[in-house]
């Protein structure tokens, strides 16, 4: 089989892309910019013979898709601000239970119900620290409608693989965005499971973990192997306990399983022209707006570069304080009031100037202004 | 048998349960290992779901596939569990703060769907964990640490509450009544459908404390002396019934059951896109 060309929207290309990843149980409550995702969850699902259910609020969706990948099925929820803060609280549960599953969040303005029809990016800093306490999580945003399809993927496999809940990013003009996209062949794409304990293996423990990954191996429930979950703090043989050493041992395991592995989640496109003097940090919808002001800066003889987080969290560190290396500004785009910008303050060297432009008005930033800010820098 | 339920079905490693003296959860508890063990079905497709609270740390002694989830969000974690995968058995344990204060919601919309739970609410008419504050089962006039001048707030019947939001089974056991109480249990996991059994608990340390109910066997007693046989109670009137407590079952019709429809709408699809 080969590619196939298809017109696709963005918030379709993620409930398409989610069932190319093996996603076969969606719990959700509509809201606006992301109910297409729950609308085609519905409709798809029992084709492939998967389950959608249509939980009371979103509290409940988080708690069921839990329940679903307790069952051993890849499992996911689509919402936007108001009912990502309603499924905080669950999110810490997943983090520490270590219970895969992919959470999607197409941003809308905030805060409260806010613009519930315009972008926005302003839920960058509560998808990583939305739920209390130190905690594990992957966070990825895409910008175009083929990108939403490559990356829900990517989503799905991160969550298995390192056990640990995946927020997928989008934001309203990627969700609500029509392209003509090529969808890939089935057989090229990577699809990653959760790891089980082997057969024999008697001496098994649910939250034992070693090696590079540090993820331990929980096999579904009902499959022979009985132990005991808990978003308390456990054990390895997933009891509470409230010992210091063992609640040491858990949490900087949790957090050590993402860290040790940042070259493996980490991806960003990144193209800095060897003359430019500025680069512009940019992510998800507004980044196009971005390759925009780009040329136009080309055209007057400005070289401007690019570097476009795809992971946001964990934070590229290392990444950015290499980049501030190569240039002496830069200049961070984002549809907030000002969210990655202090990350990147935080890693770029002593030395490299950052900038901000953002918006919080419900509008999208446009070419010309991101070109007239940096003029205004350089 | 006491020991031979106990070998079968708990955690010896977990021991000692946090339940305080006297307390009627672990009773119930055991109950419930007395029911499963009456059930012909695979152990090892029973799952026991929890909540937040002492009720809800019954799920941590158990051997089976357990887990003890967020306050309120059993119901809910349970519902993805069984449609996620239908042939589990899927068994919650809460509280009556956790069912019916923070967790209503999850309640009443699983009662809606009739899906396949069963649900025991080990209720003792306060919240235990957090040291006696009032729930919705705590009677008007009574008394909470953040209730010092008597409870305004009107109580909530749990096996009402169910039947009026369309549970299929449901029903009422105590502390005191071990046997009945197993057998209600039992019926209520064999049942196809959302199943609720309000099981009355004793919390000695606060509510009995905090309304002078007396120690623990007071408390069971009480149970004994005021109750009444649903049967019974359909033949007497509002008046007699005041202050009684209603034991067995008090509902039951076969409504179709929701993963069941759900999976006529799969059906419409094996073997391809038709
Ligand atoms: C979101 C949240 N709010 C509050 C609490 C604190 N809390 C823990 S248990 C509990 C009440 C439990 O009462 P109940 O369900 O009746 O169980 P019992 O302890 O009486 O058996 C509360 C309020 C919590 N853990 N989580
Ligand atoms: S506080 Fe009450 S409910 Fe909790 S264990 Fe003690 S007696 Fe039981």
């Amino acid at each position: 089989m080969s590619s196939k060309r298809v017109l696709m929207q963005g918030n379709e290309a993620c409930l398409e892309g989610a069932l190319v990843a093996g996603m076969r149980f969606y719990a959700g409550y509509p809201i606006t910019p992301s109910t297409e995702i729950a609308e085609l969850a519905a409709l798809r699902l029992p084709m492939e013979q998967g389950s959608f259910i249509q939980m009371e609020d979103e509290i409940a969706s988080i708690a069921a898709i839990i329940g679903g990948s307790v069952a051993g099925v890849k499992s996911m929820t689509a919402t936007s601000g108001p009912g990502f803060s309603l499924m905080q609280e669950n999110i810490g549960y997943a983090a520490i239970t270590e219970t895969p599953c992919v959470i999607v969040n197409v941003q809308r303005g905030g805060p409260s119900t806010g613009l519930p029809t315009s972008p926005s990016q302003g839920d960058v800093m509560q998808a990583k620290w939305g739920t209390h306490g130190d905690h594990p999580i992957i966070v990825i945003s895409p910008t175009s409608v083929l990108e939403t399809y490559q990356l829900i993927i990517r989503c799905f496999n991160l969550s298995e693989k390192y056990r640990v809940p995946v927020i997928f990013l989008m934001d309203e003009s990627v969700g609500h965005m029509r392209e003509g996209i090529e969808i890939p062949d089935k057989s090229s794409i990577e699809i990653i499971d959760r790891k089980l304990p082997d057969e024999g293996d008697d001496t098994w423990l649910p939250y034992e973990a070693d090696g590079k990954e540090m993820t331990p191996a929980i096999p579904p429930f009902g499959t022979g192997r009985k132990y005991h979950i808990t978003g308390l703090i456990h054990d390895e043989h997933g009891y509470p306990t409230s010992n210091s050493e063992k609640t040491n041992k858990l949490i900087n395991r949790l957090i050590n399983k993402i860290e040790n592995n940042r070259d493996d989640i980490i991806t960003f496109e990144e193209s800095i022209p060897e003359n430019a003097k500025i680069a512009v940090v940019c992510f998800g919808g507004p980044a196009r707006s971005v390759k925009r002001a780009i040329t136009k800066a080309k055209e007057e003889n400005i070289d401007v570069g690019l570097f476009r987080l795809i992971t946001i969290w964990p934070f590229p560190e290392k990444q950015i304080a290499k980049l501030s290396e190569k240039v002496d500004h830069i200049l961070v785009a984002e549809l907030n009031n000002g969210q990655i910008v202090n990350e990147v303050k935080r890693c770029a060297r002593h030395g490299c100037s950052v900038h901000h432009i953002g918006k919080i008005d419900g509008t999208i930033l446009m070419p010309d202004e991101i070109l007239a800010k940096i003029k205004e820098v350089i | 048998m006491t020991h031979e339920i106990i070998e079968k079905y708990f955690r010896k490693d977990m021991m000692p349960h946090i339940f305080c003296p006297g307390c009627g959860h672990g009773v119930l508890m055991k109950d419930i290992a007395c029911a499963i063990d009456k059930l012909d079905v695979d152990k090892d497709k029973i799952c026991l779901v929890s909540g937040i609270g002492c009720s809800s740390r019954a799920t941590g002694y158990m051997d089976f596939n357990t887990i003890h989830t967020t306050h309120g969000r059993a119901i809910a974690v349970a519902t993805g569990i069984k449609m996620a995968n239908p042939e589990l058995m899927v068994i919650v344990i809460t509280g009556d703060g956790d069912a019916a204060a923070i967790g209503g919601n999850h309640f009443i919309h699983a009662a809606r769907r009739n899906i396949d739970l069963t649900v025991f609410v080990f209720n003792n008419n306060i919240y235990g964990m957090t040291g006696g504050q009032f729930s919705p089962t705590t009677p008007t006039d009574d008394y909470g640490t953040t209730a010092p001048y008597g409870n305004i707030d009107q109580d909530f019947d749990i096996a009402d509450l169910a039947k009026y939001s369309g549970a299929t089974f449901v029903a009422r056991g105590s502390v005191y009544h071990v046997d009945k109480t197993i057998r209600l249990m039992e019926r209520a996991m064999l049942h196809k459908g959302f199943s609720v059994v309000d099981c009355m608990s004793n919390c000695p340390t606060y509510y009995g404390r905090k309304n002078h109910k007396g120690k623990a066997p007071d408390m069971i007693r009480w149970q004994k002396d005021n109750a009444v046989d649903s049967k019974k109670a359909e033949t007497m009137t509002d008046e007699e019934l005041t202050g009684k407590i209603i034991i067995g079952e008090t509902h039951h019709d076969n409504r179709e059951e929701y993963t069941a429809k759900y999976q006529k709408i799969k059906d419409r699809f094996v073997g391809g896109i038709k």
